[in-house]
């Protein structure tokens, strides 16, 4: 079948595999509209590589192929995005699947991302509300607040921040965007930024804010256009402020009287 | 020992029940295939309900009941409905104060917009993914609950099945560790199931993969009532996929999005350059008062006929227009964001400059796990009674889109998001009073019988392990997709059903001779997919079988052989009593809830009368939208 951007045959997708390690080509038959989980599927319906082995379906994440779970997130033609917005008819040829690299492998395409849900405990990413029963409305919000929230709010944890970073790698603690844009949302709502200064100590000390490098890797490749440097550099500027403020009150948060000095 | 509960599902629902357990002071264990965070709930895009009347409008929650109650053709049991909207308002104001960043009006006040089924601005909104925002808003709660460590996450790990003692009530549960493949058994005093709908039953649908509902089809099989199976709502603007279809919100309607063909049929223009009299709003024209925003049982059916049966599908395809080109591009953006993204992403078309091409798509299920409730003589829930959000099987409750209790045959737009969190708001309490009452009494959970538990697990996968059969089981899964699409959607046909009843037993017996595919014990996702696709298969089964039976038109179940007179020209329903005759024949006959029993034969499904129809607080009317 010929596509509209007139590629023909079929089509190879190369797919990273672990245990053991190795790569795996498929030919698999276009599809109109294909993207690269329908040519997933294809695969486990036919788990035969393209020199007639039987092999097993590759392991791979997914579940709401919209771009809002962050399930999918793997590296495609060498970049990492979600796979189900990766639609075939725009990529290159070979297609190559492998899995992110800077977290922990679990199977082919499939890894661990619990240390950014873990960044998110450090941090106290949430407004502690005083229960579930009926308090009446929230604190009244400008629009524009809601707004720049909302984007930052879109963050689903895919990992792809941390992914490109030169400063994320197994042998560094650095927390990442992703978590450092979730202090700017929770510190920039009425309600939390009353905890605001507990979420900026979870960013100061090791792996904190200041060991970001400046790559600024990570804005360009967050799918949702979350601002992430202008967060991380808001987030350097508020915990700096945090440190003056923590020395020059330490007295009086030991029960003292007024600023030290 | 202290009690302890476990919830199955990590969504909306389930995180709620979660929240109220662990706001308590309970220890909880969450159960999840995927992380928490990445739930289905996410996929919800519009908004949610709640009749907080900003808009001087009037609204008020019993309005909202109504509005709920047609929607649904009477079909759902009063007191829960009527407990959900009045709750409604405070729910939005919970996930305000969580710090969900709602759409505001220049006053910084919560804004509302319209959506289907209702003449009122009652759906509270964050951009178009307000789901997604809404479960942030719980898995942030949650994570602080975790952090102080009363809750703790199992994800990655797949229900298996319930526990059951000596008496047939629920003990805990057995799970599946997907990464490692290893089984367990969990004691537990109550158990929750708020996994979600079957939505890949259908194949492709708006849901995401993880909604296969097997956990809900297996815990059908071993002895939980499913009522009303054949409800299953067809959304009727997403853009079909080749790995899904994706919803189209209805928000896009309800901040004025149009629904159009052109009047010529096979018309080979581009959607723009059809002249404006050359175009076709037939929702408009035969709904005058509710136009694009009749509910989405009524809108699907009028696709279908303008495409299938008049052949005006946009160049002769299977689409037609969802048109928002006309609202300003910054407006779009602000309100309607999250889908506009998705529509440039997946089709390559900007669709605030150009018509969208939708169609219809399997969306949601009506029906689910039968849940009790309890009620007090002026028909309000009696808070914290046990027997809420209850399965019939004593300990095992059920919350979410898995349960049946609020939509009855044909759920509104934007009371998913509701009903999911109202249910996990009833359940919490219900299960520790349940707890209360039993747990002391019954006394530890015996070992023997989650050893037992675990054992019949292991020799089950054992099982699946040596599957070395000719049948590809993601091949079987697609066909019982396509067979689903076909049968049981928009237009059901008794002979097309009969068909399928044969047809799903060949796919069952196809299943016996299945390939596993993998043998391995890391992430294994074949073997655990094989185990899933029977239990997918009887919720078809179930499907097929209470559609064949129930022989009427009400909601989402549209039966041609089977409809109502129409009301006689420029009269209203009441003033036509040859149709309220028939109107009314049909309820007596079939007003009934269906409720699904497995046996080793088949689905059996027996018709019962709703309880609070005997003192409702709203008498059943005929649905009418025109």
């Amino acid at each position: 079948m010929t596509e509209p951007n007139g590629r023909s045959g079929k089509l190879v997708v190369r797919v990273r595999r672990s245990h053991p390690d190795r790569w795996e080509e498929f030919h698999v038959e276009r599809r109109p509209n294909a993207n690269v989980i329908s040519v997933l599927m294809q695969i486990q319906r036919s788990p035969v590589t393209a020199d007639g082995k039987k092999t097993t379906p590759p392991a791979w994440d997914a579940a709401c192929l919209e771009e809002v779970c962050g399930s999918c997130t793997m590296v495609i033609n060498g970049k990492v995005r979600q796979a189900c917005s990766a639609l075939i008819d725009q990529l290159d040829e070979p297609v190559t699947l492998s899995p992110m690299t800077k977290f922990p492998l679990v199977r082919d395409l499939t890894v661990d991302r619990q240390k950014m849900f873990e960044a998110l405990k450090r941090v106290k990413a949430w407004v502690p509300i005083d229960g579930t029963y009926d308090l009446g409305p929230g604190p009244r919000q400008a629009p524009e607040e809601q707004e720049l929230r909302y984007v930052l709010s879109t963050c689903m944890t895919c990992g792809c921040c941390l992914e490109v970073c030169p400063q994320v790698s197994p042998s560094t603690k650095f927390i990442g965007a992703a978590a450092i844009s979730q202090v700017r949302l929770f510190n920039t709502h009425p309600t939390g930024a009353m905890n605001a200064a507990e979420r900026l100590h979870g960013l100061m000390g090791e792996g904190g804010v200041t060991d970001c490098g400046k790559a600024a890797n990570c804005v360009v490749a967050c799918p949702k256009g979350i601002p992430l440097t202008s967060s991380i550099a808001d987030m350097a500027r508020e915990a700096t402020k945090q440190a003056f403020k923590d020395w020059f009150f330490r007295d009086e948060r030991k029960g003292g009287a007024g600023p030290a000095g | 020992m202290a009690e302890r509960y476990i919830v199955v599902g990590g969504g909306l629902a389930g995180l709620m029940t979660v929240i109220k357990l662990a706001e308590a002071g309970k220890s909880v264990d969450v159960f999840s295939i995927v992380p928490v965070k990445r739930s289905h709930s996410v996929c919800a895009q519009g908004g949610i309900n709640g009749a907080v009347n900003t808009k001087g409008e009037g609204d008020h929650p019993d309005i909202h009941v109504k509005d709920t109650l047609k929607g649904g053709d009477f079909l759902a049991e009063q007191p829960p409905v009527k407990g959900m909207c009045y709750a409604a308002p405070q729910i939005i104001y919970l996930f305000d104060r969580m710090g969900v960043p709602f759409n505001r009006t220049t006053e910084g006040l919560l804004d509302f917009r319209r959506f289907g089924g209702t003449l009122h601005h009652r759906t509270a909104f964050a951009g178009a993914s307000t789901g997604q925002q809404l479960l942030y808003a719980l898995d942030e709660q949650v994570r602080r609950y975790e952090a102080e460590g009363l809750v703790r996450k199992f994800e990655y790990w797949e229900y298996l099945s319930f526990v059951k003692d000596e008496q047939g009530a629920c003990r805990g549960i057995a799970a599946m560790d997907l990464r490692t493949m290893e089984i367990q058994a969990f004691p537990a005093d109550a158990v929750c199931l708020a996994t979600g709908g079957p939505g890949i039953v259908y194949g492709r649908s708006t849901n995401s993969t993880i909604n296969t509902g097997s956990a809900n089809g297996r815990s059908y099989m071993d002895g939980a009532i499913y009522a009303n199976a054949e409800f299953v709502q067809v959304h009727p603007t997403a853009i079909p996929g080749e790995d899904k279809h994706r919803l189209m919100s209805e928000s896009a309607r309800g901040e004025g999005g149009r629904i159009w063909v052109s009047k010529q049929k096979g018309d080979k223009r581009v959607g723009k350059a059809v002249p404006e009299n050359e175009r076709w709003y037939f929702l408009e024209e035969k709904y005058p008062r509710f136009g694009n925003l009749v509910p989405r049982d009524v809108a699907s059916r009028e696709i279908f006929a303008v495409v299938k049966d008049m052949g005006l599908g946009v160049e002769g395809q299977d689409a037609v227009y969802l048109d928002v080109s006309h609202i300003p591009a910054a407006t779009l953006d602000r309100k309607l964001g999250g889908i506009m993204e998705i529509y440039e992403k997946f089709q390559g078309v900007d669709p605030r400059h150009a018509p969208m091409k939708i169609f219809p798509a399997v969306h949601y299920s009506m029906g689910g796990l039968w849940v009790d409730y309890e009620a007090d003589a002026k028909n309000d829930m009696v808070n914290g009674s046990p027997r809420n959000q209850s399965t019939n099987v004593p300990g095992l409750y059920a919350a979410g889109e898995c349960d049946h209790a609020y939509h009855g045959a044909n759920r509104l737009g934007a009371n998913s998001l509701l009903s999911c969190v109202y249910a996990g708001m009833v359940a919490g309490p219900s299960m520790i009073s349940y707890a209360r009452n039993n747990a002391a009494k019954k006394g530890d959970i015996p070992a023997s019988l989650l050893a037992g538990a675990k054992k019949q697990w292991d020799e089950r996968l054992a099982a699946i392990y040596k599957m070395d059969g000719a049948e590809n089981p993601y091949v079987i899964g697609q066909e019982m997709g396509e067979l689903m699409v076909k049968s049981a959607t928009v237009v059901k046909h008794n002979a097309q059903l009969d068909t399928a009843l044969v047809e799903i037993e060949k796919l069952k017996d196809r299943w016996k001779r299945c390939n596993v595919l993998d043998t391995g014990r890391t992430v294994n996702q074949s073997a655990a997919y094989v185990n899933q696709l029977w239990n997918m298969l009887e919720i078809a089964h179930l499907i097929l079988k209470a559609s064949r039976l129930r022989d009427e038109s009400r909601g989402s179940h549209y039966k041609p052989e089977f409809t109502l007179p129409k009301v006689k020209e420029g009269k209203k329903p009441a003033e036509d009593p040859e149709f309220m005759a028939a109107w009314k024949a049909r309820n007596d006959k079939w007003l009934k809830n269906s409720m699904g029993t497995w046996t080793p034969d088949g689905p059996r499904v027996d018709f019962k009368e709703l309880d609070s129809l005997k003192n409702p607080i709203l008498p059943p009317e005929p649905r009418h939208y025109d």
